[in-house]
């Protein structure tokens, strides 16, 4: 790597905390960021579930939304207009996994939104954050004041271990469950702290104010049971976990049914409900869940070791046919020992069990498609 | 008398007469991280030079291994498939991929030595 494209990337508040951990640091989204720690990818995906990881995601991107009117339900209201989600009936303290949509009903984000009381609190994806950004000031700002937190970091703590290590630091965690979320102290530190993650896992996400943000994460990571992981072992677990990745298993031209995230779009903003549509996209998007999609995300698990990895074109028959779908994102899952992969098929062929074949290095290997999540999770409801 | 060479793609060669053994160089397999998959070449496979003949996959990514020379797989190192993580643990040793038959002497010329190989990745 040439040292003027590593002096181009942004550095998270934690950077020479990787560093320090012997991090191998790669570019990622902008930033410069640890791939994996000494102990290597394996080990810290089977030690995040049989203990607990501790991941620094403070490339993404954290805004407020605040309302002009000072009631909560207009921001709520107002962000109704950008996403298929009810969020005006998303409660104090409470979090929802929702996704920016566009006219053509495809994915331009997915993000997380937190009811703060006077606030929303919005978690997106570091590629999309400006874009984001950009959208909601565009669209939002005769109601809402947007707000770009970069003044806080964000750290994933993740695993069976995760609620007794910040069990020490705030007394409050215990007693949240999934998908819980508030401002609270850890170590005395005023936090966000939400129960949730990308792991598939039980776990906490806590943004954090930048000055403070190495200190509590060394604190974090003086607990025997916390292992530092990187980018390589996040992708493993929310890969078993059988979560989206942006821009690979969804994006602008994938919209949420053909994404299998109906259970995230609620029925108050489907036909029939009480704000039906009224978001980007809505004629396609409910036309997709009116009278179904053509083609469905799917899981696939590889008959064979060989793992199958994004881009390899799926084909219905062992020799000749066209292509019938593609796999968005694929590779080895360590807690299974065994190659883990999603992809796009037509609905006909999307029935779990249903034989397939995917293209590596000019083979066909024999897939099947298989349950999601692959692993099952662990959330605390 | 055994000699080993290396490439620039961190294969080594260990030469013993006509028979030469190749494999992934401790370097490589740092580079690679955990190895998870390997896939060799068939026995009775006739290799050109700087072709790809084997693959070795870690969690995150999947690498080409090149035949350093032109020959015929004589033998594939099956303990491998069975046992991918032998890459991390043993590569210059245990983890052999497999032996060619040296077709052409005068291909061993383009290789680096052990002094050079080290200087490639300093």
């Amino acid at each position: 790597m040439l040292a003027h494209d590593q002096d181009s990337l942004k550095r998270t508040p934690l950077h020479s905390l990787h560093v320090s951990l012997g991090g191998k640091m790669v570019p990622f989204a902008g930033y410069d960021m640890p791939v994996q720690y000494p102990a290597g990818v394996l080990k810290e995906h089977l030690h995040t579930r049989a203990a607990a990881g501790l991941f620094d995601v403070s490339h993404m991107g954290q805004i407020a939304l605040r309302p002009k009117s000072g009631k909560l339900e207009d921001a709520a209201r107002a962000l109704e207009r950008l996403v298929p989600q009810d969020i005006v009936a998303i409660a104090q303290g409470r979090q929802r996994y929702a996704q920016f949509t566009n006219s053509d009903g495809g994915i331009l984000d997915d993000l997380m939104v937190a009811n703060f009381g006077d606030h929303l609190f919005l978690v997106v994806n570091a590629a999309c954050k400006e874009q984001d950004e950009a959208h909601l000031r565009a669209n939002l700002s005769d109601d809402c004041i947007i707000e770009q937190l970069a003044d806080r970091a964000l750290i994933a703590l993740q695993g069976p271990k995760a609620e007794a290590v910040l069990a020490k630091f705030c007394a409050e965690a215990p007693a949240m469950t999934f998908m819980d979320a508030g401002p609270h102290e850890v170590a005395g530190i005023k936090c966000f702290v939400s129960r949730s993650g990308y792991t598939g896992e039980d776990g906490f996400e806590i943004s954090v104010p930048v000055g403070d943000a190495e200190r509590l994460a060394r604190m974090l990571l003086d607990n025997p049971d916390v292992l530092p992981i990187g980018l390589g072992a996040r992708d493993s677990l929310r890969l078993e976990a059988g979560l989206c990745l942006y821009g690979h298993d969804i994006d602008t031209a994938t919209t949420p049914v053909e994404a299998a995230l109906e259970w995230s779009v609620q029925k108050s903003r489907r036909t029939g409900g009480a704000r039906a549509g009224g978001f980007p996209g809505a004629g396609k998007i409910l036309a997709h869940f009116d009278n179904g999609a053509s083609r469905r995300r799917v899981g696939l698990r590889a008959e064979g070791r060989a793992p199958v990895r994004e881009g390899a074109l799926l084909f219905a028959d062992s020799a000749g046919g066209e292509p019938i779908g593609k796999v968005t994102s694929g590779g080895f899952g360590p807690s299974l020992s065994a190659p883990v992969a999603m992809g796009y098929v037509p609905v006909s062929l999307a029935a779990l069990g249903t034989k397939l074949f995917a293209e590596v290095r000019g083979q066909r290997l024999a897939v099947q498609v298989a349950a999601m999540p692959f692993v099952k999770n662990t959330y605390k409801r | 008398m055994t000699t080993t060479l290396y490439t620039s793609d961190h294969e080594w060669l260990a030469i013993d007469g006509d028979t030469a053994t190749v494999g992934i160089t401790d370097y490589a397999q740092q580079q690679l991280g955990d190895v998870v998959f390997v896939e060799l070449p068939k026995v009775g496979r006739s290799l050109k030079k700087a072709e790809a003949a084997a693959v070795v996959e870690s969690v995150k990514a999947a690498s080409d291994v090149y035949a350093p020379i032109s020959g015929e797989v004589l033998e594939a190192n099956d303990a491998l498939t069975a046992e991918p993580a032998l890459v991390n643990s043993d590569a210059q040793g245990k983890a052999w991929f497999f032996k060619i038959k040296v077709a052409d002497r005068s291909e061993l010329g383009g290789l680096m030595d052990e002094a050079a190989y080290k200087a490639h990745t300093a």
